[in-house]
């Protein structure tokens, strides 16, 4: 394995552009950030014929199918066999139509939601775009989540509908259908033969006839711009998952971060490697790129080295959407094998999910032609509010600065981590280099508008007039923001969010387990893995089969993406006076930190 | 040297070790690793892990997509060990 360690990386990476590149659609910050408007940006958008609102899938297709793009390919999908599917705007743009009208059939309202638990293939994005076209939300989720998992998020979600394959249906919700009674309809992909052996399913559609059977003609109804569309789930450092809600009117802000933070322009060919079940895989791998009119790769494989330089080159992706985990993982490979590889027609590299290590940036230069461009953003913010642009310096191991339209701030913090407020209630803002939480001023079109049916949840997202992201980072004297480090004891993995009390939960219903904390443990490729601290329960003893009988029982409920990769036992788990468990404490231990004085830690206010 | 046999042996223990909720005894041959036992690339990696303590054999993260199945898996072990083919 090449180690990931090299030569020092520059403070500062100038680039040159290409000649025969397009200029960029950003091409200086400061000018950029003065002359943006959000009403500019709607200007760049249609909205439904006669004034009926505005409405993603409109943007994103209908539009499109009906112009200039009918017949430019929209999306390309790559199965894992080898084979290729090619789907133009005027096709996508009938699906789409088929399938609102299929939920209609089902008596799908409006505002009711739609889920998804599906790979990379293109009946993600018809199911996407086709519950939007109906008014209806779409929510995807995780395939690699557990049963548990799944059944807590379509319950939150209250799902009416779910899309997802015979094989995904059996091994993740067959279990804990009984406990989701409204659930009506399961829309099916896959062959007949595959539908067929998946014997009886309760409300199961084959989604193919469904769609062959529909009307192709479908008129989006009047779309009120703050209308409920996308319902993304996350999880937080207590309780359960919470649903960010986002409303049609987010598109302003794909379509802005699409043009000004990816740069794509018309007749690109864009990959995002995200999965579907994320958010990114919704705002960048559906609806960003579809607004621009632009094609998009859809890789139903997973990372593969060469496959993936392969696709970068046989396709002649010019913008390239990836994630941290995955360029370590090619990292490790060797910029060499890049190197076989004629990666010309790639234009702009960028990266998000969690902060890409200068190392990281170098070797884009190295192996790709030109740095990787790191970007911020969270589930709740919708889009991408940080980034590094194309025509602007890089400085390896920076985020980059805020978006056009976007005003971010470092907040500083109390001593019990939230946002500290003057006498007058307002935040203070940090002094440059000093760390604080990174903070947005609210109001962008993509920010959440709630946590489905948790307000007060969401009413603690806001301090002194910002938006607090729980990211601690900080901002220097050129106003490029650098990453800390989560605020909370939230996990982040591959770029994923784990709440640790999800784990605890599901490792506490274990009859062995007596006590138990789950932490993030440092990891060359992931960022981060799940380590769990159990405290046995007697007569149980803490030994390896214990510790593999309780990764087998975290994995079944939770699976892989969730469940903890190491188990430690001890004897005790650090608890304060209020009996909370104190995280802080097991990250110290692992790390082999003084722990602090814990004689000073007070009861917490209970969340 | 290990025969073919015993590499499957270690191949279904390494497994056993990274996805201990799979049921191995009803895995067949040539069923996908990431589709019957949801592995997933840090999976992969741990099963790599695995699969050198085991054997000493070291699978370059450029060949990783070469271990779609138990045999593909086994196959790779077979013709990668020393003096192998």
């Amino acid at each position: 394995m090449t180690a990931l360690r090299g030569a020092p990386v520059p403070a500062r990476i100038a680039k040159a552009l290409r000649i025969g590149d397009p200029p960029p659609n950003l091409r200086d910050y400061e000018q950029a950030r003065r002359a943006f408007s959000w009403e500019r940006a709607r200007a760049q958008l249609d909205g439904l014929p006669h004034g009926r609102g505005l409405n993603i899938a409109h943007e994103a297709v209908d539009r499109h199918a009906a112009g200039a793009r009918a017949d430019t390919v929209a999306l390309r999908w790559l199965a894992r066999t080898g084979a290729r599917r090619e789907i133009s705007y005027r096709e996508l743009g009938e699906l789409t139509s088929r399938f609102a009208d299929v939920l209609a059939g089902l008596g799908v309202e409006p505002g009711e939601r739609v889920a998804s638990l599906l790979g990379r293939v293109p009946e993600l994005h018809v199911a996407a775009l086709g519950t939007l076209k109906r008014g209806a939300v779409f929510s995807p989720l995780f395939s690699a989540f557990g049963p548990e998992p799944v059944r807590q998020r379509l319950a939150l979600g209250d799902a009416r509908v779910l899309v997802t394959t015979p094989r995904l249906y059996a091994r993740k919700v067959a279990p804990v259908r009984e406990q989701l009674p409204a659930l009506r309809h399961v829309l099916l992909v896959g062959y007949p033969d595959e539908i067929a052996a998946a014997g009886e399913v309760a409300g199961g559609i084959d989604l193919r006839a469904a769609l062959a059977a529909a009307d192709a003609a479908w008129e989006i109804p009047p779309t009120d711009p703050g209308q409920l569309a996308l319902l993304h789930f996350t999880s937080g450092t207590t309780g359960m998952p919470k649903g960010a809600m986002h409303v049609h009117e987010a598109v302003l802000a794909h379509w802005a971060t699409g043009s000004l933070a990816l740069d794509l322009h018309p007749g690109d060919v864009f990959w995002c490697t995200a999965d579907p079940g994320w958010v990114t895989g919704t705002s960048y791998g559906i609806v960003a790129p579809l607004v621009h009119g632009v094609t998009v790769v859809v890789d139903e494989g997973e990372l593969d080295v060469d496959r993936w330089y392969r696709i970068l080159q046989d396709e002649r992706v010019n913008v390239w959407y990836t994630a941290p985990t995955a360029v370590r993982m090619l990292m490790r490979a060797g910029a060499e094998v890049a190197r076989e590889y004629d990666l010309s027609a790639l234009r702009f590299a960028a990266s998000v999910g969690e902060p890409l290590a200068p190392e990281a940036v170098a070797w884009g230069a190295e192996a790709l032609g030109q740095p990787l461009h790191d970007n911020w953003w969270q589930t709740e913010t919708g889009g991408i509010m940080i980034a590094n642009y194309r025509a602007m310096d890089v400085k390896p191991g920076s985020m980059g600065r805020p978006l056009p339209g976007i005003e971010a701030a470092i907040l500083r913090r109390d001593d019990e981590g939230r946002v500290l407020l003057d006498a007058g209630g307002h935040a203070v803002e940090a002094a440059a280099g000093e760390q604080g939480e990174l903070a947005l001023r609210p109001g962008w079109p993509s920010m959440l508008r709630g946590y489905l049916g948790e307000p007060e949840r969401y009413a603690r997202c806001f301090a002194g007039g910002w938006y607090c992201s729980g990211d601690l980072a900080r901002r220097d004297a050129d106003g490029y923001y650098w990453f800390v480090g989560r605020g909370d004891d939230v996990i982040k993995s591959a770029g994923h969010l784990i709440g640790p009390f999800e784990v605890e939960s599901a490792l506490l219903e274990h009859p062995a387990v007596a006590e138990c904390g789950v932490i993030g443990v440092l990891d060359e490729v992931a960022g981060q893995v799940v380590k769990a601290f159990v405290v046995p329960a007697p007569p149980a003893e803490g030994d390896p089969a214990l510790a593999r009988e309780l990764l087998g029982w975290a994995r079944r409920r939770l699976g892989p993406a969730v469940a903890p990769r190491e188990i430690a036992f001890v004897a005790s788990i650090p608890k304060n006076r209020s009996g909370k468990i104190v995280r802080r404490l097991l990250r110290a231990r692992e790390l082999g930190l003084p722990e602090g004085d814990v004689s000073t830690l007070e009861p917490e206010p209970p969340s | 040297m290990s025969t073919t046999d015993e590499l499957r042996t270690q191949v279904l223990e390494a497994l056993g070790a990274i996805a201990p909720d799979a049921d191995l005894a009803t895995l067949s041959d040539d069923a996908s690793l990431r589709d019957e036992l949801d592995l997933d690339s840090m999976d992969m990696q741990g099963l790599v892990v695995g699969l050198y303590e085991a054997t000493g054999i070291d699978v370059p993260e450029r060949d990783y997509g070469k271990l779609d199945t138990v045999a593909d898996t086994v196959a790779y072990l077979a013709a990668h060990r020393p003096g192998g083919q």
